[in-house]
């Protein structure tokens, strides 16, 4: 290695006694987080063998982490594309088989008439929104078995950049795969109506459940840290999810105590925030409490993911 | 010159970095103070018993021990990954359960089990931990290129990381923990998993990381490993230190040499005895153990006693197949502190250079038939290197 040394610039070097102070020259340090200075590279930089405590708690700004720790996950996901692939197969195999299914269930008294796949299109974006948003914890248990997790809680890394960038993720890959659906649900003569508001709010609602499963999701990895546990709790969960929604079925068709759990299933939600966004006379304040709901409950469960790095902590 | 550091320490002297001497160590705040950690996993599993330590800055310390024996869970602590149930522990001068961000910043941590991602490429995996880290965008492209060329990784910078050999993977890691110029690194069992031409390698690395002046903690089972980077060593068992000083200390608290004996049959425990008391009577000779076919000896001069000590089992109809006769090496240390043999733990050469000048080198270890074939690899490559 000696040849090269000259060339970079060696991490720590010399030890200098003197500057072994405890939490000395904190307010001195600020500038050191923010106008770090380029690095030296062809001369070797001294440090101290022990560094004042810098003032602040990280050393790179909340958006610039996010920010790169997106990319990550982004990068990853254009260098595998199976995986977004085989969500989206999934979702596109869906929309044909239920619309078949199903096409006559619009005939059923109460059920309100009009295009099945006017009704289905909104629900299997949902539905495919929520079922690659649950396999996300995935990702995080990948992470933890490599190591990659134990590195970034060493590192100085806000907890909720490492989580809100994999909810960032979870609603690019949601947005990519609604709108692959949405196309094909109008090439199987879905109709859209309210120009683009009604597949926008469709795209919102989609994204605030997966990113609200998602988070759920990355806590639950977090605490049981185990594959088969992760899939035994989706496996779980996901199913009732979707049918005590109105994703296949009208809700005013279900029997009554499921009509009761459709009205706090956020599936629903959003599924109704789609469909009265798309319907011909709106009814703009229900879009807009369904969409509150939806984003006060994902922000929640971004706080608990967060707050599940602890678990994890403790369990180590 | 440009420097990255605070404005605080802009008064130090800069320009040489390797001409500063270390200072004794009774004399400055240590780097790494560990007082009374004790830790227990769910399940009772006390992992940490009233763990101390402290490291001097700019050296490195080796904390030597078998799997389980607390190391990793030291270093959790240490790295503020993990919190301990009681005890305290400051990092560059940083208590690690009141400033765990600050201390974040100043540690460089390379982990057991890696901590690359794979999809990406060894160049993005560095680049990721500047962005965290907070490094300058104008210098830290630069710091990136010089990393990857400091570890011999330019060929494979663009290549995803799941294509590095281990031994890339591992320098991968080391350079990963280096990029915002910590003053303490963490390396949790660096050379774990690695061939000898790698762990070689590594060696290298982190002996040119030291004589940089940088602050190292080294976890390892390896002895050899320890007694050839370390300039402290703490050998831990059950959570806690057994003895602690710096190879040449503990290896001289060893009179004399020692005698490793291969007997022809298996002792059992009445020609374990047998052994015991022969040996015991021949002069000079003590702190005899009998392990298997193994028998392990100290002797004031090891090569004048030896024919007696043939004599005296010979008298007692044991046979000996092979004999070596070596200057202490921390395997003894270990086998003195902790009272069985180190190698029950791992595939650790411990003796392969300490022993070199008297020790017969053809027969490193008979008994350990399954590690030979990489063994001999290893000892050769340690040769030619020290060569």
């Amino acid at each position: 290695m000696s040849g090269t040394t000259d060339t970079t610039d060696n991490a720590g070097t010399a030890a200098h006694p003197d500057s072994a102070v405890t939490g000395a020259g904190t307010s001195t340090a600020i500038a050191d987080s923010t106008t770090r200075p380029g690095l030296s590279t062809d001369i070797p930089v001294p440090r101290p063998g022990s560094v004042p405590a810098p003032a602040t708690e990280y050393a790179a700004s909340a958006g610039r982490q996010l920010r790169w720790l997106t990319v990550r996950h982004l990068r990853a996901m254009l260098r595998q594309p199976a995986y977004l692939a085989i969500t989206i197969v999934q979702a596109v195999v869906w929309l044909p088989l239920f619309g078949s299914l199903f096409r006559r269930v619009v005939d059923v008294p109460g059920f309100g008439g009009g295009s099945y796949f006017d009704f289905l299109t909104p629900g299997v974006v949902v539905m495919s929104a929520l079922f690659s948003a649950g396999w996300s914890g995935m990702r995080v248990i990948v992470d933890i078995d490599r190591g990659v997790m134990d590195r970034m809680l060493t590192s100085p890394v806000r907890k909720s950049a490492l989580i809100s960038s994999a909810l960032v993720y979870q609603a690019v890959v949601t947005t990519i795969q609604s709108i692959i659906i949405m196309l094909l649900g109008w090439a199987v003569g879905t109709h859209y109506r309210n120009g683009l508001v009604g597949p926008a709010v469709l795209l919102s609602a989609a994204s605030l459940v997966a990113v609200t499963v998602a988070a759920f999701s990355h806590a639950l990895a977090l605490i049981v840290r185990k594959e088969d546990a992760l899939i035994a709790a989706v496996n779980f969960a996901i199913l009732p999810l979707t049918f005590m929604s109105s994703a296949i079925m009208a809700r005013n068709l279900m029997p009554g105590w499921m009509q009761v759990i459709a009205r706090v299933n956020p599936v629903d939600w959003a599924v109704s925030a789609a469909r009265e966004a798309g319907s011909t006379d709106p009814d703009w304040l229900t879009v807009s409490i369904y969409l509150c709901c939806l984003t006060a409950l994902a922000t929640m469960a971004g706080m608990l993911a967060t707050r599940a790095f602890d678990a994890y902590r403790r369990s180590l | 010159m440009t420097s990255d550091l605070a404005p605080a320490q802009a008064a130090q002297p800069s320009g040489s970095s390797t001409a500063t001497p270390a200072p004794p160590a009774d004399r400055v705040e240590p780097t790494i103070q560990a007082s009374d950690l004790v830790k227990t996993y769910r399940g009772g599993v006390r992992a940490l018993d009233g763990l101390s330590f402290s490291v001097a800055p700019g050296t490195v310390f080796g904390l030597l021990g078998p799997n389980g024996a607390g190391k990793s869970t030291t270093v959790k602590i240490l790295t503020t990954l993990s919190r301990p149930d009681s005890g305290t522990a400051t990092v560059a001068g940083l208590d690690i359960l009141a400033h765990p961000g600050q201390v974040r910043q100043a540690i460089g941590v390379v982990t057991q089990r890696s901590g690359i991602d794979l999809e990406a490429t060894g160049r993005e995996n560095i680049a990721l931990a500047a962005h965290l880290h907070g490094l300058s965008r104008a210098g830290m492209a630069t710091r990136v290129t010089d990393l990857l060329q400091r570890f011999e990784l330019t060929q494979a910078a663009d290549r995803p990381a799941r294509t590095y050999s281990g031994g890339m993977l591992r320098k991968l890691d080391v350079a990963v923990g280096l990029v915002h110029r910590p003053s303490v690194l963490f390396l949790d069992e660096p050379t774990t998993g690695l061939d000898p031409h790698a762990r070689a390698q590594m060696w290298d690395e982190i002996g040119s990381l030291a004589a940089d002046g940088l602050t190292i903690l080294l976890t390892t089972h390896y002895l050899e490993e320890a007694d050839r980077l370390a300039s402290k060593v703490a050998i831990i068992d059950d959570g806690r230190i057994l003895v602690e000083g710096s190879p040449d200390e503990l290896k001289s608290e060893l009179r004399g040499d020692a005698v490793h004996l291969e007997l022809a049959a298996v002792a059992d425990t009445a020609l374990a005895d047998r052994v015991t008391t022969a040996l015991n009577e021949v002069p000079g000779v003590s702190e005899t153990t009998v392990d298997g076919r193994e028998v392990h000896s100290r002797v004031a001069d090891g090569a004048s006693s030896l024919p007696a000590v043939f004599a005296a089992l010979d008298r007692v109809d044991v046979t000996v197949i092979a004999a070596t006769i070596a200057r202490p090496s921390l395997d003894d240390v270990y086998l003195r502190h902790v009272g069985h043999r180190f190698v029950a733990t791992g595939e650790a050469g411990p003796r392969a250079d300490n022993a070199a000048p008297r020790a017969d080198d053809a027969a490193p270890r008979a008994d350990d038939a399954g590690e030979k074939g990489t063994r001999g690899k290893g000892v050769q490559a340690q040769k030619k290197e020290v060569a």
